[in-house]
C-alpha cells in the first residue's frame, strides 16, 4: 500500500514482523517531500519502534484479526481453543501463551489475534475465578493480614493466598499479575 | 454526529470567530496599503509543476495548488500591488498542521525584493496581533514569542553547517535537505522569536530569482521561509522572472515528476507571461496556521470549521 494510506491501527508487515500503528505523525516542509513518523507495536513482542517514511514509499499492509475464543483443553503442548463464532478449533502451542496458560480453565473466554491464519495472541479476562485445591491447613482466627500462603488453583498454577483461604474455596485471581484479590465463596 | 458535531463547531467557536476578525484584519492591513484584492479561479488547466505538491484532478484540469501562476499573470499586465486569500487544494496533507483544502494569503508587489516581502510579513503579523490586543508579544502554548523587529535571520547555508554538519550548496541532497530540515533545523530555532530562514539552493526555489544582491553566495535563490513557534507559516521570493532560466527550471521538475508518473501539464499561459512580468517580490501565506497562532492552538482542526475528514 501507498504510505499515503496508512491510519491508525493500520496492520503493517516489516521484515516478516506484523506490526500495528499507533500513531501517525505527518511533517511536511511546504515545497519538500512528506514525512512520515510512525509508532509501531511489534505484535509478537509488544515491543514499540519508531520508523520514518516518506512520499512515494510503499509498505506491506498484512491482516491481522481479532476472534472471540473459549479454552477447551490441554492437548500434548497445545493449548485447543474454538472460535465461538465458527466453531472450529484452534491450537496455540504452549510457549506462545507462557504463565497466561495457569489461568485458562475449561470455557474460560478469551481473545485471539490472528495472522495468516496463525494465532499470535491472546488476551485473558482481567480476573478469572478458580478453584484452591491444595494448600496447608488455615489457621484458626486467621485474618486477612494474616501473612500469606501458598494455594495450588485448579489450573496447577500456584499463588500467594491469605491465610484464611482453604481448599475448596473458589478465588478471584488477577490474570495480569496472578496475584489473589478476594474469596468468592467455597464448596 | 450531529450532536457531536454541534459541540465541536461550539468549542472552535470563539477560534472561528478570532478567525473572522484576522481576515478582516488582512483585508484591512493591504488595502490600507493600496493593494487590490484579486480573485482567481480554484479550477485551473494548468498548476506550476512541483515535484513534492500533488494536486487533485478535475475533468483533467486541476484543483489549484496556489494562485501564484495567475496572479503573476497580473503583475505581467501591469498590476503592482495585488493580494488574494483563497483555498488551495493539496492531495495527502493531513496531519496536525494540515488539511488538504486550507486558506491561502498571497501578495505580490512590484520593484519589490524578498527581503521587502518580509517586512510586508512582518508588518502583517505585527498589525494583526495589536487589532487583537495583543501587542508584540504573543502567548503560544504556553510561551511568550517576542515579535518586536527586527526578526532574527540565518541563512541556509549557515543553518545547515550549524545544524546538520553540511553544505547543501556542495553536494545537495533534495532527500536529506528535506528530512534534516524536519528534525535538525527546524527543531533548533529559538522557540520565543520569529525565524526568517533564506537564499536557498535553487533545487528548492523553483520559482525564485538568483541572489543579487551579493556574491556570497551565487548559486543562492531569493526564496525565504518564516518560521514562527515551529510552525513554517510564509514562503517568499524574489519573483523569476528570466523565461529561459524559468523554462531551464521546470524542464528539471517535470523530469523528475515524469520519471515519478506524476500528473504535470505545461503551464503555457504563464510562460507566454514571464517576459512581460516586472522585478517583483511574492509570497504564499498560510492563513490557517497563522490563526492557529494567534488563537493559541497547535491542531489546525481546531481553526477549520470543516476538515477533510469531517465532511
Amino acid at each position: 500500500m501507498n504510505i499515503e494510506e496508512v491510519t491508525k491501527n493500520t496492520k503493517l508487515l516489516i521484515d516478516n514482523t506484523p506490526f500495528s500503528v499507533e500513531t501517525v505523525e505527518f511533517v511536511k516542509p511546504g515545497k519538500g517531500r512528506a514525512i512520515y513518523k510512525f509508532r509501531l507495536r511489534n505484535l509478537f513482542s509488544g515491543n514499540v519502534l519508531d520508523m520514518t517514511f516518506h512520499s512515494g514509499d510503499k509498505v506491506e499492509e498484512t491482516s491481522v484479526t481479532v476472534h472471540e475464543m473459549q479454552y477447551l483443553f490441554q492437548e500434548g503442548d497445545n493449548y485447543i481453543f474454538m472460535d465461538s463464532s465458527s466453531f472450529e478449533q484452534i491450537p496455540m502451542i504452549k510457549n506462545q501463551i507462557g504463565d497466561k496458560g495457569g489461568f485458562l480453565k475449561e470455557g474460560t473466554p478469551v481473545v485471539i489475534m490472528m495472522w495468516e491464519n496463525r494465532p499470535i495472541d491472546i488476551q485473558l479476562p482481567k480476573v478469572v475465578e478458580l478453584k484452591v485445591i491444595e494448600t496447608s491447613a488455615s489457621l484458626k482466627g486467621a485474618t486477612i493480614t494474616a501473612q500469606n500462603k501458598e494455594g495450588k488453583l485448579e489450573t496447577g498454577v500456584i499463588v500467594g493466598v491469605p491465610a484464611f483461604v482453604k481448599e475448596g474455596d473458589i478465588i478471584k485471581v488477577d490474570t495480569r499479575t496472578g496475584s489473589y484479590i478476594e474469596r468468592v465463596g467455597s464448596k | 454526529m450531529a450532536l457531536e458535531e454541534s459541540r465541536r463547531l461550539s468549542q472552535i467557536k470563539t477560534k472561528l470567530e478570532c478567525r473572522a476578525k484576522i481576515l478582516g484584519g488582512i483585508r484591512a492591513f493591504f488595502s490600507g496599503d493600496g493593494f487590490l484584492e484579486v480573485d482567481t479561479p480554484l479550477r485551473v488547466p494548468a498548476i506550476a509543476p512541483e515535484q513534492f505538491i500533488i494536486p487533485y484532478l478535475s475533468e483533467g484540469w486541476f484543483l489549484s495548488t496556489s494562485p501564484e501562476l495567475q496572479m503573476k499573470r497580473f503583475l505581467a499586465s501591469g498590476y503592482t500591488k495585488i493580494f488574494q486569500i483563497c483555498h488551495c487544494f493539496r492531495k495527502d496533507e493531513r496531519g496536525r498542521h494540515h488539511n488538504p483544502e486550507f486558506t491561502m494569503l498571497e501578495w505580490y508587489r512590484a520593484g519589490a525584493d524578498y527581503r521587502q516581502i518580509i517586512q510586508d510579513t512582518e508588518d502583517l503579523v505585527l498589525f494583526l496581533t495589536h487589532r487583537l490586543g495583543y501587542g508584540s508579544t504573543l502567548n503560544f502554548q504556553g510561551t511568550k514569542i517576542d515579535l518586536t523587529l527586527p526578526w532574527p535571520e540565518i541563512t541556509i547555508r549557515d543553518a545547515y553547517l550549524r545544524w546538520a554538519g553540511w553544505d547543501p550548496f556542495l553536494n545537495f541532497d533534495g532527500l536529506k535537505f528535506d528530512d534534516d530540515m524536519v528534525t535538525k533545523i527546524v527543531p533548533n530555532f529559538p522557540i520565543d522569536r520569529p525565524v526568517v530562514i533564506r537564499d536557498y539552493p535553487t533545487e528548492c526555489a523553483a520559482l525564485a530569482r538568483f541572489k543579487t544582491e551579493d556574491s556570497t553566495n551565487p548559486q543562492a535563490a531569493e526564496r525565504a521561509e518564516v518560521f514562527i513557534a515551529g510552525l513554517e507559516i510564509a514562503n517568499a521570493y524574489s519573483e523569476l522572472n528570466n523565461p529561459e532560466e524559468q523554462e531551464k527550471r521546470f524542464r528539471l521538475e517535470i523530469e523528475q515528476m515524469q520519471i515519478a508518473g506524476k500528473p504535470c501539464v505545461w503551464p503555457q499561459k504563464f510562460m507566454e507571461a514571464i517576459p512581460h512580468m516586472p522585478d517583483c517580490g511574492g509570497i504564499a501565506l498560510g492563513v490557517d496556521r497563522l490563526v492557529m497562532l494567534l488563537c493559541d492552538t497547535n491542531l489546525i482542526d481546531d481553526v477549520i470549521a470543516f476538515p477533510a475528514d469531517r465532511l
